[in-house]
């Protein structure tokens, strides 16, 4: 009777959020950062993609603030002379697409896989022989094992259009086994559910059971996972992008942007590093911590002391 | 009056040994693979005749339920037979068995389980109408949904709400209502009304017989609830530990119980102004279902157990009343 957005309006949920000041905290700067990324064309100062606008004699420039820092670069620039402000910007967005986008292929195939796996039996064994098989390699082995392979097939300058979509399969295959266990653990207890049964005396086929009735759910705990993988995944990306197997230079992301900077911080140029190193965490902690309220709400069972 | 289903020597066994490795065992230095099943229902033959209610009442684990899910397919029994209207259904493909579940719709036990508790109470009811007649517009999938939910006492203008809005039970009418929904002539319900509050059951109880008159539906009733079996059935089946002892009309059964063990089951209704402790006392637990006890699988804790109910497995005979007893003791005339 009343519509979804009165129901929303209405929700414990909402007014649970509203009360709790960090998440809310959280969610405000998540919006702010979100948006400054994805606007980052319209509002970055700079383009550091056209190199005909960069002009290596501003490299390394200090913050405006600072005794010698050129007012036209708010947090100065970096070694070859781009706006750390825009380029953190620019490679904010590419972190955040990766993290993303290989959280939704990893949370595609461990729901197929888990609700495979939860569901029919027979299929039990082997899926979640492969998945511990998969959690066994450790997802740095396999992003440098094909990084590297990759590298060399398509060269430096292929390298950098593949690189996107590599790292997301990359980091989307290394991960896939958190959703399936735990989407496999949710269906094992819905699938006794007598909900199950009477829609199989209804005559519903297995598929339409699994993703119409057991799969909606099984969806809370997904979510709960989804916020810290991305989190994950948005380091795992620096990570790799640190180790030189991420995002090239020319197209950086905020890991690469660090490394770019780390050979630079002795003599003297500490903002190349330490800007996209503050961003970073504060990224990956606002994230988490509305994580953690996710969790709390969905779980209020758990002991919050 | 003619049988509706037939339930010939049908055996329902679960294997809970687990995977390959969990059976291997090793015993006197060899490694053996051993199997362990659970013997829930065994060899146990029954009619519903149209338009009757059938109850079958038994302690819990004597594999009522399991009987009643075996009938309705959601589970193959491992031997003998099911036919309903003459048709065996029990080896029916999925496909094949469609046409048989708007005939044959079920009815759960917990009224907090058994509703989808992502799905509107509008969603739960038209999912099976749509499912079996895609023909029908959107309309008349809705009239039929209102119609339904009118018969069952639940105001159709609730039907954007969630299960979880609802108390018990409206719930449990909500899950009759899904049975009803489809037009079926035979209802299995599972002890529909053992999670419901005393004050609700009655009401559930009439709103089932009120839709058996209406519609002139046939019950396979179970339930552990003796009282409440004398008030709603036509004939009575007693069970215990997977085996059918007595199948008379609940008349008989109630005032003239034939098997030892529903004399005891009998005597141990509570009665009003009754006198305390003059129910019979069986002795001794009821045995595991995984290892069945030989002959009578009552004879452990029977009184007027002998050696030949020990050896061998008594045959269902029919009385000169009609009842239908499992004992030798009754067949000698011992008891």
């Amino acid at each position: 009777m009343r519509s979804r957005w009165q129901r929303f309006k209405d929700s414990y949920m909402l007014h649970s959020f509203l009360n709790d000041r960090v998440a809310l905290t959280c969610f405000i700067i998540l919006a702010v950062l979100m948006f400054s990324a994805f606007a980052a064309p319209i509002i970055a100062p700079h383009d550091p993609y056209n190199s005909s606008t960069i002009d290596i004699m501003d490299a390394q420039a200090p913050p405006s603030w600072s005794h010698d820092g050129d007012s036209e670069f708010l947090l100065g620039t970096d070694a070859q002379g781009r706006d750390m402000l825009s380029t953190m910007l620019y490679g904010m967005r590419v972190s955040i697409i990766i993290g993303i986008g290989a959280v939704c292929l990893q949370a595609f195939l461990g729901i197929v896989v888990g609700l495979l796996s939860g569901y029919v039996k027979r299929l039990d064994n082997v899926l979640m022989r492969i998945a511990d098989v998969q959690l066994s390699f450790s997802t740095y082995m396999v992003a440098i094992f094909i990084g590297a392979i990759v590298q060399t097939a398509f060269g430096v300058a292929g390298y950098e259009k593949v690189a996107v979509p590599l790292i997301i399969v990359i980091i989307g295959l290394a991960e896939w086994p958190q959703y399936a266990r735990t989407v496999r653990a949710s269906v094992l207890a819905e699938r006794k559910k007598e909900y199950v049964e009477a829609a199989r005396v209804i005559g519903l086929s297995k598929t339409r059971i699994m993703w119409r009735h057991i799969l909606p759910n099984t969806l809370s705990p997904v979510l709960v996972i989804s916020t810290v993988q991305v989190a994950n995944a948005i380091m795992s990306e620096a990570a790799l992008s640190f180790l030189g197997l991420g995002m090239p230079v020319t197209k950086p992301s905020l890991g690469s942007l660090i490394t770019a900077g780390f050979e630079y911080i002795f003599s003297g140029s500490w903002w190349i590093t330490i800007f996209p190193g503050i961003l970073l965490v504060t990224l990956i902690l606002v994230i988490n911590l509305l994580g953690d309220w996710v969790r709390d709400f969905l779980n209020p069972k758990l002991y919050k002391g | 009056m003619t049988a509706i289903l037939e339930i010939r020597d049908v055996d329902k066994h679960f294997d809970i040994s687990g995977s390959f490795i969990d059976q291997l065992r090793i015993s006197h230095g060899k490694l053996n693979r051993k199997k362990t099943v659970v013997k829930a229902v065994n060899n146990i033959t029954l009619d519903v005749q149209a338009g009757e209610t059938l109850a079958v009442v038994g302690e819990s684990g004597c594999g009522k339920s399991t009987l009643a899910r075996t009938v309705m397919r959601l589970y193959r029994p491992n031997k003998g037979e099911i036919l309903y209207k003459g048709e065996r259904i029990d080896n029916l493909s999925s496909a094949k068995m469609r046409p048989y579940r708007t005939r044959m719709q079920m009815v759960f036990q917990d009224p907090y389980a058994s509703l989808n508790p992502r799905m509107t109470v509008r969603q739960i009811l038209e999912e099976p109408v749509r499912f079996h007649n895609p023909g029908l517009s959107r309309a008349e999938v809705h009239d039929k949904v209102a119609e339904v939910m009118t018969q069952v006492g639940v105001d159709p203008a609730w039907a954007t709400n969630y299960p979880h809005e609802f108390s018990g039970g409206q719930r449990q009418r909500i899950s009759i209502a899904r049975a009803l929904v489809v037009d079926p002539e035979f209802i299995a319900a599972d002890e529909p009304i053992a999670a419901l509050d005393v004050s609700i059951q009655a009401q559930i109880l009439n709103l089932l017989m009120d839709a058996q008159e209406e519609r002139g539906l046939t019950y396979l009733f179970i339930s552990h609830d003796l009282s409440v079996v004398e008030h709603i059935s036509n004939r009575v089946a007693v069970m215990y530990l997977g085996c059918v002892c007595e199948l008379a009309t609940a008349k008989e059964l109630f005032s003239n119980p034939k098997h030892p063990y529903t004399q005891a089951l009998l005597s141990a209704i509570p009665k009003l102004g009754g006198e305390a402790g003059n129910h019979i006392r069986l002795s001794g637990d009821v045995p595991t279902p995984i290892n069945l006890p030989t002959g009578c699988v009552f004879h452990g804790r029977c009184p007027h157990a002998d050696e030949r109910c020990m050896r061998e497995i008594p045959m269902q005979r029919t009385l000169d009343n009609g009842t239908i007893v499992a004992c030798h003791g009754v067949e000698e005339g011992r008891i």
